[in-house]
């Protein structure tokens, strides 16, 4: 039942190198859909990570709002707009 | 690479890690932040409300007034958006988007979406309810309900969804939400204490204090998730289409 | 080795916040498409969101829901020990700050599209070229 920072520690170093290797492809792809399909993947990962953080309600409204509701609005706007970047 | 962004942000880099040695240590019980205010919380929360989950109790309880302005801010938002984007008349040079007919729209999302959307919404409304005992409460479940609504304008048309969930009853229900929370604060004025101080309630529905505070907590959070759905049902449908309410994505 | 492994423990929490705040900030700053400042934006943003939530975890801890409290309250449940439970004001500060954290999102993205509306691109230096003819 308790929580022990060390008995996790594989699974947040997986969690926290996806999170980063996430958070430079969501800014540095080209393709507009797909850095937003990439910041909602961002944001479940961080989810997971706050779980792992004793935070379920911040978590629970994270894989509502961020991997859910953000994501469709930013690809929503991002079809609405020229769909390449130029950096 | 442009050098120098990548300066300037490796010196707030330098400054914020030397900032952090000074921080206290990780998970570390006795740290500035659990020391002071949050023990109160966490020993009387239970004796003074009757809410288990202690996030639920602070964020409608001890931090009420906080929350209700949050929701102001999430009302001011869609209102926002709204100003910002809808159009009452097609401008005749838009761009518009290569779309699939809509008339031989996929028969196995349709279905599969019909089914999913009700069982969505229930799991939401359980959420509101439940959001005392278990993690939820009126944010989340609210968030649930709008992306109920903005799958099913995903899967058919936002048309069709906004044939049955017109665009003034959306405009009307978020003014309503906020007012449900404030007008639970006022009442309590009435009835002799302060604003969102809900053990007013204890006399007027013949119950203890503790379990008034609990069903007041549960007002709130009704009010919160009505907004937050409405809110987030009016995002999608205006930025989705640019304003004119008419196709969706 | 002991101790050095004993300092990054402590305090790596704060250095993945100031990484993932990093990336924010540079994306920020050297971006020229506006809706990738705004997807940095939202990446700062969480760093933050982090670093709270952080601050708000105890060791030996349990999620901030009482034990067996649901059976009521009063004098017959086993006294609360503050250690068991992690610290809820964090917690609260940031479910707020998530959902009003997408509707200012929803404004900026807005926003965007008036701009590519009128501008008919959202590249920054396309748009100041714009503005100056």
């Amino acid at each position: 039942m308790n929580w022990d920072a060390s008995s996790l520690w594989q699974f947040n170093v997986l969690l926290l190198i996806m999170l980063f290797i996430l958070a430079i492809a969501a800014i540095s792809i080209k393709d507009l859909v797909a850095s937003a399909v990439i910041f909602g993947a961002y944001s479940f990962i961080m989810c997971l990570l706050w779980t792992a953080m004793l935070a379920v309600d911040v978590a629970f409204t994270e894989a509502a709002v961020g991997a859910g509701v953000s994501t469709v609005l930013v690809l929503g706007t991002a079809l609405h707009i020229k769909r390449k970047s130029k950096d | 690479m442009k050098p120098l962004a990548l300066l300037f942000t490796l010196s707030v880099g330098v400054l914020l890690l030397a900032a952090s040695l000074d921080l206290p240590d990780w998970s570390d019980p006795a740290s500035p932040a659990s020391s002071h205010v949050s023990p109160y919380y966490i020993q009387e929360s239970l004796n003074q409300t009757s809410v288990p989950n202690l996030v639920s109790s602070v964020l409608a309880d001890y931090r009420s007034y906080d929350t209700m302005f949050e929701t102001v801010v999430i009302f001011c938002a869609g209102i926002t958006v709204l100003t910002i984007l809808r159009r009452t008349f097609r401008s005749k040079d838009k761009y518009i988007l290569p779309r699939p007919e809509r008339e031989d729209a996929d028969i196995i999302l349709q279905s599969a979406v019909r089914l999913l959307v009700p069982v969505m919404q229930v799991f939401a409304l359980y959420v509101i309810a439940h959001g005392h005992h278990s993690p939820g409460g009126g944010f989340q479940g609210g968030v649930i309900l709008g992306a109920s609504f903005i799958l099913l304008s995903i899967a058919y048309d936002l048309k069709t969804v906004l044939k049955r969930f017109k665009e003034n009853s959306i405009l009307f229900l978020s003014a309503v939400g906020v007012l449900i929370y404030a007008g639970i604060g006022i009442i309590c004025l009435f009835l002799g204490r302060n604003f969102l101080a809900y053990g007013a309630w204890a006399k007027l529905l013949g119950i203890t204090e503790q379990e008034a505070h609990s069903h007041g907590m549960l007002g709130v959070e009704i009010g919160v998730a009505i907004t937050v759905m409405v809110i987030m049902f009016s995002l999608y449908a205006d930025l989705s289409s640019s304003g004119d309410l008419d196709e969706g994505l | 080795m002991d101790d050095l492994l004993l300092f990054i423990i402590s305090k790596y929490n704060y250095w993945v916040a100031i990484i993932l705040l990093l990336i924010g900030l540079y994306g920020m700053i050297s971006k020229n498409n506006l809706l990738k400042k705004v997807i940095s934006m939202a990446i700062f943003q969480s760093a933050i969101f982090l670093f709270y939530i952080s601050i708000g975890t105890k060791q030996h801890a349990t999620i901030p829901i009482i034990e067996h409290g649901h059976n009521g309250y009063g004098a017959d449940h086993a006294v609360i020990d503050v250690a068991n439970y992690a610290n809820p004001l964090p917690h609260v500060l940031m479910l707020t700050a998530i959902v009003v954290g997408v509707a200012t999102l929803g404004v900026a993205l807005a926003v965007i599209q008036k701009i590519n509306q009128v501008h008919d691109t959202i590249e920054e230096d396309e748009i100041l070229r714009n503005m100056e003819e």
